[in-house]
């Protein structure tokens, strides 16, 4: 193996969590930097000619080729895993920018109790209030430490919305039950999707506090603090699963790739597949990755700093390929690489049919309205039959017809044919939906590990992930299905289909893209991988960055989580680290 | 291999820009490329199309809007040939919720599927829907139908929803740069601006997916 001139930092994984450390090394310190990214770099202007529902959003051109790799799941301990072998449940993006180049851009910051969700829960309700079997971990980091970095990634995406809480100071119209805010969100609230009005007239008229959709779909011109400039967002309805055309949704393309591409320190080395973290076990240092080159070459990249900000699936992975801490074991407990995996729960829960035509091919991926009032931690006090909770949406996505032809009320029965199709044109532009996101608690049954069967292309073991839901997630979803029912009849529906419910898991449908665990932060190297500085507790240069190193689930969308905690990692290393190299206290 | 035009509905020609155009009835034999069907199948999946998505009094279907040619193309191209699916062995039987874990590519279930079907164009409608309906649960009919209102509503460059008559059914304008000063404006009423397509908009070519290695 060809061995490459050494690097001060080796980050793998252009998404944004890496590109967010590169850009913020790159411009504070003189360090050099090399990104590695497996997939390739497309051009921006490519965005607009890419406005194509067959090839994005159904075959789904800018996710990970799983033909190369993929992941193998099973609902329990006991049974054989099998290969996801087509995308389903969740769609990781491939190429510089990942997933945050595909996404919807929905930006709010998860709630203040999250990070202590362990300590708060049984603190208030006593011992036996966390499910049997739980996992739950706090985060060794509160929201209130947080708040300044949430409020730099608002900043940095030019965030916009209506705060419902000031300083501590609750605002009506804004979401009073978040975390506080030190500062407004830099942009005004989107314009509002026709059905996003029917769901916010429809939940005050229930009494219930609905708040605009926090969106990084920009409303209007900004600049952010790195002085890059985006016009406001057209709503072309093109955002999910497509790059923005305009650059008004924020892309780690348009918001880091510009800055460090001017800065002569970082290299960006796309088509590289790395397959090992190299470390030195006496002198306890991570030494470098070796990868795949884009001509097919096996190669060492030696570095004083190692980055992985590769997404959830290949963070655990290639800890556990390299042999970088102990796998976690859901029997012993002992281990701690792979523990935790979660999914949020994310269900359409109720399809609602109206008289009147939507214009549903206008909006964002985050344009609409959110209903929070069953998202907080007093909710599960009473009869209820499950813990915490999670919040409601109707967002003008811009809906395409191929995927929503044929959305049709339970009672039209056929489903081709004459019946079928006057049917489906007649309910075409008059079906809404409302969303439901809720939090998916850390279970010991819930993990990832190697897969003893399955193999990539070039022979290295696959990911297996063994997951199922619970009682909690299920009993939280129906409980959210019947309130749902009764906000789309506040709207006006004539006919409802609520979801059936969550059995077991189902890879088929797909739900979001925030699967977390595996790589945990937390406050003891006894039961996470990495510190609440997201430093690698035997391994002090190696530092691991996105949703893996999540205890568990929040039921808000988690990239501004992922971003606050990269530029508070970014900062101590850069203030502190760097000065004196080893453990962050 | 080629297709006659007639016998798919008679209004479809392609030319080398991928630009669809009406034949006039008395207009000279037209044969259509096809990269994947043999004619007979190629005359079987726009049978079987045809019924799924019916030409009726509640508008064009798939005929007018080529689902066939679409769907040969598709099949001919990555997607048809397994490109991106993981196809590593063992295969092994799963519940439904684990997806699709067959070894036979999507091609090779249009091939099987279609043994099935044989002289189906000859039949009259209500024998080619009894057909149909024995063969409902199979995956080779979820496909068709997925592909066929595929082929209803692609963007036209991909060889179905020819003249964008797809996007007119439903009143689904084709990737409009901006609404920005519709989408407050038309609350509770329809707002059904003129389809355009993906190079229409952009002035640009286009290389759709199935023209990939």
């Amino acid at each position: 193996m060809k061995t490459l001139p050494a690097v001060d930092a080796v980050i793998v994984g252009g998404g944004w969590a890496g590109l967010l450390m590169a850009k913020e090394l790159a411009s504070r310190t003189s360090l050099s930097i090399v990104v590695l990214e497996r997939g390739p770099l497309r051009g921006s202007s490519e965005y607009a000619t890419d406005m194509d529902e067959l090839d994005f959003y159904v075959r789904l051109r800018m996710m990970q080729d799983l033909s190369q790799e993929t992941v193998t799941l099973r609902h329990d301990g006991t049974k054989r895993a099998l290969p996801l072998r087509q995308h389903g449940a969740f769609l990781p993006g491939a190429g510089v920018g990942g997933s945050g180049e595909h996404w919807n851009a929905q930006v709010p910051r998860f709630l203040p109790d999250c990070f202590e969700l362990f300590t708060k829960t049984t603190t208030r309700y006593g011992a036996n209030a966390l499910p049997e079997g739980h996992a739950v971990r706090d985060w060794g980091v509160t929201y209130d430490e947080l708040e300044p970095y949430y409020t730099r990634v608002d900043k940095l995406l030019g965030s916009s919305g209506q705060a419902g809480n000031l300083q501590g100071k609750l605002i009506d119209g804004g979401n009073i039950f978040e975390g506080w805010r030190s500062e407004e969100y830099p942009t005004p609230p989107t314009k509002v999707p026709y059905v996003s009005s029917l769901f916010r007239d429809a939940a005050k008229s229930l009494g219930y506090h609905p708040y605009p959709a926090p969106s990084a779909n920009i409303s209007r011109s900004y600049t952010n603090p790195d002085g890059i400039s985006r016009g406001g967002c057209t709503y072309c309805g093109f955002c999910n699963r497509f790059g923005c055309m305009v650059g008004a949704k924020a892309q780690p393309t348009n918001l880091l790739l510009p800055i460090i591409q001017k800065r002569k320190n970082v290299s960006l080395r796309t088509g590289a597949w790395v397959r090992r973290l190299l470390f030195d076990s006496a002198s306890k240092l991570a030494r470098g990755v070796s990868y795949i080159d884009a001509g097919g070459e096996e190669v060492f990249q030696p570095a004083f700093l190692v980055f992985l900000a590769s997404w959830t699936f290949n963070n655990t992975r290639l800890l556990l390929l390299s042999g970088i801490g102990d796998a976690y074991h859901p029997v012993t407990g002992r281990g701690t690489v792979g523990r935790n995996l979660t999914h949020q729960v994310s269900v359409s829960s109720v399809n609602a049919f109206f008289d009147q035509p939507l214009n549903r091919f206008m909006g964002s991926g985050s344009a609409g309205f959110m209903v929070s009032d069953f998202d907080r931690d007093d909710l599960d006090r009473g009869s209820l039959n499950f813990i915490r909770g999670g919040y409601f949406a109707v967002r003008g996505f811009g809906f395409q017809p191929i995927a929503n032809f044929g959305v049709l009320p339970n009672s039209v029965k056929a489903t081709w044919g004459s019946e079928w199709k006057k049917a489906a044109i007649s309910y075409y532009d008059r079906t809404g939906n409302i969303i439901f996101t809720g939090e998916h608690l850390a279970y010991k049954s819930n993990y990832m590990d190697l897969d003893p069967v399955y193999k990539d292309k070039l022979g290295d073991p696959l990911l297996r992930l063994t997951l199922n839901w619970r009682d909690n997630e299920r009993n939280m979803c129906d409980f959210a299905t019947s309130k749902s029912v009764e906000m789309a009849r506040a709207m006006g529906a004539k006919e409802m289909n609520p979801f059936p419910g969550l059995r077991s898991y189902d890879t088929t449908r797909y739900q979001s893209t925030h699967v977390q665990g595996g790589t945990i932060m937390g406050a003891s190297p006894e039961h996470s991988v990495v510190s609440p500085y997201l430093q690698h507790w035997q391994l002090p240069n190696l530092f691991i960055l996105g949703g893996s190193t999540f205890p568990q689930n929040g039921s808000a969308n988690p990239t501004t989580t992922i971003l606050a905690l990269a530029y508070r990692t970014a900062d101590a290393i850069v203030d502190r680290y760097l000065k004196h190299p080893g453990p962050l206290g | 291999m080629t297709l006659s035009a007639a016998t798919i509905g008679g209004v479809l020609v392609y030319s080398l820009d991928r630009k669809a155009s009406l034949l006039p009835a008395q207009h000279k034999p037209v044969r259509i490329p096809l990269r994947f069907f043999t004619e007979t199948e190629a005359l079987i999946v726009a049978a079987a199309a045809s019924r799924i998505f019916p030409s009726d009094e509640s508008g064009p279907g798939s005929r007018e809007a080529g689902a066939a040619i679409f769907i040969d193309r598709q099949l001919a191209g990555p997607y048809g040939r397994d490109r991106f699916r993981y196809t590593q062995p063992p295969f092994e039987d799963a519940p439904r919720e684990f997806g699709y874990q067959g070894s036979a590519t999507l091609r090779q279930i249009y091939r099987d599927g279609l043994k099935g079907l044989d002289g189906f164009h000859l039949l009259d409608t209500a024998a080619q829907d009894e057909a149909l309906r024995k063969i409902e649960s199979t995956l080779f009919f979820a496909l068709l139908r997925q592909n066929t209102i595929e082929g209803m509503f692609c963007d036209p460059v991909h060889g179905g929803n020819v003249d964008m008559v797809g996007w007119q059914l439903v009143g689904f304008p084709g990737p409009r740069m901006s609404n920005y000063d519709e989408i407050e404006k038309y609350y509770g009423q329809a707002f059904r601006p003129r389809p355009v397509s993906l190079s229409q908009v952009t002035g640009a070519k286009i290389r759709p997916g199935e023209d990939e290695p």
